[in-house]
């Protein structure tokens, strides 16, 4: 499949059958090499609004699909920190200062001299430092990756789809959306079935 | 949809996978190379119209205790833990005892579900659903404990750093918060990693869904999961990010509530070794209660395919690694306690040996020591009714490695006027066993539920999971054939191609 010149994309795209706007174009596979080989072809095609749908991550479809890597690390890196602090300052204010300040009541520190123990006793701080840490970061990991995947979103085109229900079985799909500048119907159609799919079906809105 | 079909009961396996052959990965899968194959063996559990007869039976039983264990708890809210033998020095027994226990035995969980992901195990996919989920409904027991010995329940919220009127803070240099700290963040992050293991395959689930409440039940909580690429990328960063964040915090769990014990100046907690023999007892403790849960529901459920030999063999050899380290620890104990001079020391651990708990002391000696060494057998390692019955050992062995800890250190500290006994009162008895009915109930209703196996993470482990599989190059991959037959699991399958 070479590449022509973009065409100027039919908006809207409608089908004739039921004058519904069409979502996108969806290709079926029946196995994890298949779905590689496509996932390389589309991109190639210089696609660049479309996706691979698995039920399970297939190895090496990241880099056939030309994923850049995730900024999730730093965003639980960041949660970490803050956790960090967090449980460092609150210790410090609650068992060490007689600090006061208002948010909503008033709170105010308690200099609690225990076991002889300084007020600033970081060394008994550091278990509730380290579980801080960690619990951010994992609200951060789980939240931020949900977030990041625009989940949760209940409703999807994709989901009017009978076979693509496969998707979470045993069935891998490329789905290229027809918003993406380089669709045109045929061609895309076209492209999809060239790639040894079992079948291609339109998806509507 | 009828019910599960009746499954196989006998003990004897269709086949062993736990022979080890040079060069060649030991399936983890048996007889199936189709996904769908995977999908179907898992869901059928959850999808049955009935449940099995012994899951009922199971059901009800935990039921009754849980009832019983409300029972218990309500005397106690309104008679006051005087309805617990507890006096003064041993202000711990049965309560605390449970509450390590059942904190240990989620140790195993989060073991298999993190630091065997980092280490690449791939076989931990059989087994890691249902062990996280035994984690977390084992912490929810741990967590009950200390929440109703505190005495005076109305004020368990002074556990926590909040803003009062009273301008009262917790003591952030006491283990005892650390504790709450500890417990409540691995309670947290159980849940979340459990969680994210989940969602595709509620997504499975909700595809496979039939009726209206299913659909919107199993919709709601996959959360729209549609098995994007661009999504996966994302989940697998997170999935690794949180199992290195657990590694550490499952380490640290364990040692918080060791910190309980070895801060404290008392003879027999005092101890520099306690952060990491709490780590392996926990360990070894949780590996002997998947195992336990394991055996039967592989065979009521009918995934002995998934949860094969290899698996049980596996984790039975955890058990007798972390066996030996526990024997270790109590040797090294005895050790210490001469080697160092200290005369209370050296007296806390004769008594423990030889004093008014020694039948408790060697009850924990031949079920954690003497009997896990039987494991260095492959038949018993193989064996199904051996191994339930080793586990069952080591749990009992385990409960009553914390009880001598924490009761005999308590009765016979340093000054013998100060010495007592304890017996527990039916109250407590009550409690613990009520405490095992919520531990079943949960575990029940998940395995009826939720898929007991990770299903997408199970099909990643198989050969036909690889994209540059020889069954896929044989048949050429652009030919379309759907997963070629047997070529897994036959040895010239593969390398005729």
């Amino acid at each position: 499949m070479t590449t022509l010149a973009t065409p100027p994309p039919q908006v809207p795209l409608r089908t004739a059958e039921t004058k519904r706007r069409l979502w996108g174009l969806i290709a079926e596979f029946d196995n994890p090499a298949l779905i590689l080989q496509a996932a390389e072809r589309v991109r190639h095609a210089g696609y660049t609004l479309w996706d691979c749908h698995t039920p399970f991550p297939v190895h090496g479809l990241d880099a056939a699909m030309g994923i850049r890597r995730t900024i999730l690390p730093v965003l639980v890196f960041m949660g970490g920190l803050t956790g960090a602090t967090l449980a460092l300052v609150l210790q410090v204010f609650t068992n060490g200062t007689a600090l006061s300040f208002w948010a909503l009541v008033w709170v105010t520190g308690y200099p609690f001299l225990v076991s002889g123990k300084p007020f600033w006793s970081i060394p008994a701080f550091i278990p509730v430092i380290f579980e801080l840490t960690v619990l951010l970061s994992a609200l951060t990991a789980a939240f931020g990756m949900f977030f990041l995947n625009g989940l949760p979103r209940l409703s999807h085109p994709l989901f009017g789809n009978r076979h693509f229900l496969r998707a979470s079985d045993d069935r891998f799909f490329v789905s290229i959306d027809a918003r993406d500048p380089n669709f045109l119907r045929s061609r895309t159609e076209g492209l999809l079935r060239s790639l040894g799919a079992r079948r291609v079906e339109a998806v509507e809105e | 949809m009828s019910a599960i079909p009746r499954q196989d009961m006998g003990f004897v396996e269709a086949v062993d996978n736990t022979a080890e052959t040079p060069g060649r990965r030991a399936p983890l899968v048996l007889n199936m190379t189709r996904f769908g194959e995977v999908t179907h063996q898992v869901a059928r559990v959850n999808e049955a119209a009935r449940p099995p007869l012994a899951w009922t039976v199971a059901f009800l039983i935990s039921l009754a205790l849980v009832g019983f264990l409300g029972f218990c708890i309500t005397y106690l809210f309104f008679a006051g833990v005087g309805v617990w033998n507890l006096n003064n020095p041993i202000m711990w027994a049965f309560d605390i005892t449970n509450f390590v226990f059942w904190v240990g035995i989620g140790h195993a969980g989060t073991l298999i579900s993190a630091i065997l992901f980092l280490f690449r195990q791939k076989w931990r996919t059989g087994i890691n659903r249902f062990a996280e989920a035994m984690t977390i409904f084992a912490v929810i027991c741990a967590g009950m404990f200390p929440g109703i010995h505190v005495g005076r329940v109305w004020l368990a919220y002074w556990l926590f750093p909040i803003p009062n009127s009273m301008e009262m803070w917790p003591q952030f240099r006491s283990p005892l918060l650390w504790d709450v700290f500890a417990v409540s963040t691995y309670f947290t992050v159980s849940l979340i990693f459990w969680y994210i293991g989940l969602v595709p395959d509620l997504a499975t689930l909700r595809d496979r869904a039939k009726g209206t409440i299913r659909q919107l039940a199993y919709g709601l909580f996959s959360l729209g999961w549609r098995g994007s690429n661009r999504h996966w990328h994302r989940y697998e960063v997170a999935y690794l990010l949180l199992a290195a964040l657990s590694t550490p915090l499952v380490l640290s769990v364990h040692s918080v509530v060791s910190f309980d014990f070895a801060v404290s100046q008392l003879p027999g907690w005092h101890t520099t070794i306690f952060p990491p023999y709490f780590v392996a007892g926990a360990i070894f403790s949780g590996f002997a209660m998947v195992t336990t849960l394991a055996i039967p529901a592989r065979q009521l459920f009918g995934l002995k395919d998934l949860i094969t030999l290899r698996h049980l063999d596996n984790m039975n050899k955890i058990i007798l690694v972390t066996g030996c380290m526990v024997g270790y620890a109590y040797g090294m104990e005895f050790f210490i306690a001469w080697y160092s001079g200290a005369p209370y020391e050296k007296f806390a651990f004769m008594n423990r040996a030889l004093g008014q708990y020694a039948w408790a002391y060697w009850i924990m000696v031949s079920c954690n020591v003497i009997t896990p060494q039987l494991f260095w057998f492959k038949k018993v390692r193989t064996s199904i009714p051996l191994m339930f019955i080793l586990c069952l050992a080591v749990n009992i062995g385990m409960w009553f490695e914390r009880f001598v800890i924490i009761v005999s250190s308590l009765a016979n500290d340093f000054l013998p006027s100060a010495w007592d006994k304890y017996q527990p009162t039916w109250v407590e008895i009550g409690t613990m066993f009520g405490s095992f009915g919520l531990f079943g109930m949960l575990f029940l209703l998940f395995c009826r539920w939720l898929p007991m196996v990770a299903i997408a993470e199970i099909k990643a482990t198989m050969p036909q999971a690889n994209p540059h599989w020889e069954g896929y190059a044989a048949h050429g991959a652009a030919s379309g054939g759907a997963t070629a037959h047997g070529a897994a699991h036959s040895p010239e399958g593969g390398a005729k191609s």
